[in-house]
């Protein structure tokens, strides 16, 4: 049996329009952490091994290169560093199920505006926030990774959609910039 | 006609546009109306009901008369106000709602037909016979009286929507607005200011004066700079501010790409939602005609429409000027024109007391009761007293006062307040929570005015937010704003209100005498305020008109509701980006493009595409390929993508009692490494979905759902559980995109199967277990929707199209191969087994004969309900298998042979049907009234929509290896 080549939705790709970057990237293993009843002690124990605690709701926390995101009540995506054999909570692989496309650039909040009816104003919406929102018709997770850095986590099978709509709003954008009267 | 050296337009940069098949030239910055004014190009559309000539009447969006279509290369947009589109290099117009020429419309025939066509007129005219209203009355009226013609096309220009967020936002840049966008910007909040038109100022455009010692034009160019060099503003031109909604969200229409020729991936419009905890509404007031016998002739315009075309545009839009108006703006007006080398030939005031003085005649205590000139204004008739002047003219200015433009202060069902000095409607305070009126919006009516109520609302937004400012407020005019209310000149023949729809005083009187004395009433009989310009330059004149045919004063007669939108907004813009495949989003499986590569057509299932049929060379319809995928895998071996199934991850010391509650049969009993067959109820006892379950571990499950309730199941498993047992010690998580999954089946399937693992397994059925594959670890089931053999091999949704294409390849060396959504179909219906089509939402566990899998044992969800009577028992139409030897179809519904067919001899329905090529004859299954008990007889079936009428035989619903040998091989 040969083995298997591993493909990413999106196949890595990237492009760069105006003042935005849209590119594929991989944050490596995905894990869904959902903490049983009773089991915060022992949750919290276990990830402080990596030095993460639990998120505080609509956002993130990392280090060194683990990040851990809030997903709702009682859970979060563990991303970055492999799965950990926690007590306490259900430990579930999401590593396939997700698409996650970096949107970077000072244009970023503008092509997202296109398609996320949320406030992404840097005061509103600082870096380590991350919410479970939509993009369009799309559910999707966005992190605020930088100043003018955004990650959009997106169902592995809508990736393709994603892309285009970000795209879309990404070539509209250049074509306001790139037209004077 | 141009005039040197005036005006804002770019003298450097002309244009040439194109206007009912006629060049024509304008410069940068005109609109379609000043620069068709500028070649004295007075006639521009044909009026709606009676065809009557029409001109310019405005300078702004509330245009009721200049609306042409707009025409390029790929769309054609009607209802375009030319007062607000602006001209540019290859910009082609045309006028609208005309038979043949705009000067020789034929439909003008309709004007002399007037006496006939009064409000309410087709009521009662068009009533007899009632059938010819849909086939002869309406298309013939449509046709005579209407607006803009489409092109019958989709609209494939770009549009976009946006949000957009700010503390303060500004609506409209007259000196109002400028001065509170100024305040809130220098005090660091983020500000959004918009402005319909490409320039800002407002009025100050239009309206020479001095602000702060200095002319309007550089004051404005001072603020505008500094605005823009600020951070925290973001200015929005050609931007309409269209609604007020809850929680401070307003709607506006960007006109993005209108004003320049078409270009790729540049929208046309974009439509934005702005949230603001903090409005400032300053969008100004809409001058007001006056009702005169013909005054809709072209060449009668508003005065400050003419004061915007000669100070903004540079056009003075007649060589001999008249000016009707009540208020002492006219004057500044008749001066401006002077300074410009215009003739004004007469300025006519009806207020008695006003001043006489001037440097043209002026007519004190007189009207205008007439005018004349068949395709443009050549002369007015003025009353003074007992004496009636003729005077030469090609352009009346007229004034009847200003309408504050409230029109977003009402959008939350607040009402307006009637203000007697100013005759006219002003906002109710926090009628909109947050939106503050300011300025001529809100009856401050100089620029002294408009500055401080922009300043002083702008500075409590500032202190709301927590900031300090300090802003000097520069010296503007403050003159005193004195008219005397004019709504209609006593007079016999017909005087327009609402221009846009072509009704007259006498419609509205009219109304009132046949009883429709309601101001909502009155609107729906006489259609006043019903055209695109919704009534912005008619209403408050119309319903003048009524208190005053009904004896009662204005603020008690009311008015109607404001909605939104402010403007016309194309349905493109609010819709941008759904059109065609924007309407929702495509899921795509890891084994599409291997699919595609095997020019397999694809079919939308739910979001998914997945691949009906695998065609082979000589195979030209879908039925060959289908019945040979089907023989393949009854023979053979098939490989199916069924990744789209919904896959839940379920674990905790709850899990299996979870299950138990959810699935109306029992997963607590069942062992590790075995999967099971479940049915899952809604509470109202009907089913709501089946699959399988496979217990992973002591704690751990796998559950399977159709494709298309993945959803659903999920959101029904999250009420339940935080519904009912949020205590339990369960958790789940979808996975359905995690895994790329495959069903392999047939009699070589184990073949097929064990060729990929590391470790070849003998799995029984309905068996589950870890395998590794090239490798990469997976999981094996043993599980058949096909009625064969059948596994399903899952891996890591990354590894899914290299695994997809090495199984098709092995599988072809075994005579096996791929089979698509039609042969999955065949299959199944085959077998017996259920989709969707079946379990509709209207069928129990009874109906389906799987009542036994109601466990007595324990409760679940939905048991109550199914128990209850009339959800089981031989009334209920239950499930059946159907044969026949002609074509059969789903929808068609099944009578007892000899019987009359009609709807209440319905015996029941057809949900699915095939060709079988295993069985040789068509096959369906169906829901047959008592259906079990009547195995064996003969059942007519009758599908009137594709003329269908066939005797079938009434069987079980498995047809094929009924005894399930197969699988258990």
């Amino acid at each position: 049996m040969p083995e298997l080549i591993a493909k990413s939705a999106l196949e890595g790709q990237t492009v760069t329009l105006g003042t935005v970057t849209l590119a594929e990237v991989d944050v490596g293993p995905i894990t869904s952490i959902a903490v049983f009843p009773g089991g915060a002690k022992a949750v919290a124990k276990g990830l402080k091994v990596l030095g993460l605690a639990m998120p505080e709701p609509n956002g993130f926390a990392e280090k060194k290169g683990a990040r851990i995101v809030w997903m709702g009540r009682d859970q979060a995506f563990l991303t970055g560093v492999a799965a950990l054999a926690l007590e306490g909570a259900a430990v579930t692989d999401q590593s396939d199920g997700w698409t996650v496309l970096a949107v970077t650039g000072t244009g970023a909040v503008d092509a997202l505006a296109r398609l996320v009816p949320l406030d992404l104003r840097l005061l509103v919406f600082p870096v380590g926030r991350a919410v479970r929102t939509q993009a369009n018709h799309m559910n999707v997770v966005i992190l605020r990774s930088g100043d003018y850095a955004f990650e959009i986590m997106v169902f592995r099978s809508m990736a393709r959609t994603a892309w285009h709509e970000i795209d879309t709003a990404m070539q509209m954008l250049a074509a306001r910039a790139g037209t004077k009267f | 006609m141009r005039i040197d050296g005036k005006g804002l337009v770019d003298r450097t940069k002309p244009v040439r546009f194109r206007f009912d098949g006629k060049d024509y030239a304008g410069y940068k910055g005109d609109t379609l109306a000043s620069a068709l004014l500028a070649n004295d190009v007075r006639l521009v559309g044909r009026s709606f009901k009676y065809h009557r000539p029409r001109g310019v009447l405005t300078a702004g969006s509330e245009e009721p008369n200049a609306l042409v279509e707009v025409i390029g290369a790929s769309n054609q947009t009607p209802n375009v106000r030319a007062t607000v589109q602006e001209v540019f290099e290859g910009l082609v117009t045309q006028s609208q709602n005309r038979l043949g020429s705009l000067k020789y419309d034929l439909l003008a025939v309709n004007d002399y037909l007037a006496p006939f066509l009064s409000a309410g007129f087709y009521y009662k005219t068009f009533m007899w016979p009632r059938a010819f209203w849909e086939g002869l009355y309406e298309p013939i009226i449509r046709r005579a009286a209407g607006l803009g013609s489409l092109s019958g096309r989709h609209d494939e220009g770009t549009y976009e929507k946006a949000f957009a967020f700010c503390d303060v936002l500004v609506i409209g840049s007259g000196p109002a607005g400028l001065m509170a966008a100024l305040t809130a910007g220098r005090a660091g909040a983020d500000v959004i200011l918009c402005e319909e038109s490409h320039a800002l100022g407002g009025r100050l455009l239009s309206d020479p004066q001095t602000i702060g010692g200095m002319a309007a034009g550089d004051w404005v160019a001072q603020v505008v700079a500094e605005l823009n060099a600020l951070p925290n503003v973001r200015i929005m031109t050609r931007t309409t501010v269209t609604g007020a909604y809850d929680n401070g969200t307003y709607g506006a229409l960007e006109r993005v790409g209108l004003h320049k020729p078409a270009r790729p991936n540049l929208p046309r419009e974009c439509f934005w939602r702005i949230v603001a905890p903090h409005a400032v509404l300053a969008s100004g007031a809409l001058e007001r005609p006056v009702a005169f016998e013909n005054n809709d002739r072209p060449g009668i315009m508003m005065a400050s429409a003419v004061r915007t075309y000669l100070n903004r545009y540079g056009v003075s839009p007649g060589k001999r000027v008249t000016l009707f108006a009540n208020t002492d703006a006219a004057r500044a007006t008749a001066r401006d024109l002077m300074a410009a080398g215009i003739t004004v030939a007469a300025i006519i005031d009806p207020r008695p007391d006003a001043s006489a003085v001037g440097d043209c005649p002026v007519h004190v205590g007189a009207e205008v009761v007439g005018s004349r000139g068949r395709l443009g204004l050549s002369g007015i008739q003025v009353r003074k007293g007992s004496e009636i002047i003729e005077i030469e003219t090609d352009c009346l200015a007229m004034s009847g006062g200003w309408n504050p433009t409230i029109h977003l202060t009402c959008h939350m069902n607040g009402r307006p307040r009637w203000d007697e000095e100013l005759a006219a409607f002003v906002p109710m305070e926090g009628a909109v929570p947050g939106l503050v009126a300011v300025g001529a919006a809100n009856g401050s009516m100089s620029t002294h005015g408009a500055l401080a109520t922009g300043q002083a609302a702008a500075l409590k937004m500032v202190e709301a937010l927590g900031r300090k400012v300090s802003v000097p407020l520069p010296e503007a005019e403050d003159a005193p704003y004195r008219l005397k209310a004019l709504w209609a000149v006593e007079g016999t023949g017909r005087a327009w209100l609402d221009f846009a729809n072509d009704v007259t005083t006498k419609d509205v009187k009219l109304a009132a005498q046949e009883g429709y004395a309601s101001v909502e009433h009155m609107k729906r009989y006489t259609t006043q305020g019903m055209a695109p310009d919704q009534g912005k330059n008619s209403n408050v004149a119309a319903l003048a008109v009524l208190a005053d045919a009904t004896g009662r004063g204005i603020p008690e007669t009311g008015t109607t509701t404001f909605r939104p939108p402010y403007v016309p907004v194309s349905i493109a813009a609010l819709g941008a980006g759904g059109r065609a495949e924007g309407f929702a989003p495509q899921r795509f499986l890891t084994s599409d493009q291997a699919s595609r590569d095997r020019h397999a057509p694809m079919i939308e299932a739910g979001l998914w595409y997945r691949p009906s049929y695998f065609p082979k060379p000589g195979e030209t319809t879908w039925r060959e390929a289908c019945d040979r995928e089907v023989n393949m895998v009854r023979q053979a071996v098939g490989v199916a993508d069924v990744s789209t199934l919904g896959k839940i991850d379920i674990q905790g010391k709850d899990a299996g009692r979870f299950l138990d509650f959810v699935y109306t049969n029992t997963f607590s009993t069942l062992p590790v490494g075995r999967v099971r067959y479940g049915l899952m109820l809604r509470e109202d006892g009907l089913v709501l979905d089946d699959g399988t379950s496979a217990r992973l571990g002591e704690d751990h499950y796998l559950m399977t759902t159709t494709t298309a309730a993945a959803g659903l199941v999920m959101r029904h498993l999250d009420f339940v559980h935080q519904a009912f047992c949020a205590d339990w010690q369960v958790r789940f998580i979808s996975v359905t995109e995690s895994w790329a999954q495959f069903a392999v089946a047939g009699p070589k399937a184990r073949a097929l199967v064990n060729s990929f693992l590391e470790t070849p397994v003998d799995l029984p059925f309905m068996g589950v277990a870890p395998v590794r594959i090239g490798g990469v670890d997976g999981r094996l089931f043993r599980i058949s929707f096909s009625g064969e053999e059948g596994y399903e091999l899952a891996v890591p949704t990354r590894y899914g199209e290299a695994l997809f294409r090495d199984l098709l390849a092995r599988a072809e060396t075994m005579g096996g191969g791929p089979y698509g959504m039609e042969a999955l179909n065949v299959l199944r219906i085959e077998k017996g087994f259920i989709t969707h089509a079946e379990i509709h939402g209207r069928v129990t566990a009874y109906d389906i004969g799987m009542e036994k899998m109601v466990s007595a044992k324990k409760d679940c969800i939905g048991k109550a309900a199914a128990t209850r009577p009339g959800m089981w028992g031989p009334e209920r139409e239950q499930l059946v298998g159907l044969k026949a030897q002609a074509p059969i179809s789903a929808g068609a519904h099944l009578f007892v042979p000899g019987q009359e067919v009609h709807r209440e001899t319905d015996q029941g329905y057809v949900t699915s049907v095939c060709w079988s090529p295993t069985v040789g004859a068509w096959l369906g299954l169906g829901f047959l009234k008592d259906g079990r008990a009547r195995i064996g007889e003969k059942i007519r079936l009758v599908d009137h929509l594709r003329g269908l009428d066939v005797i079938c035989e009434v069987t079980g619903p498995v047809f094929h290896d009924p005894e399930g040998e197969k699988l258990r091989a």
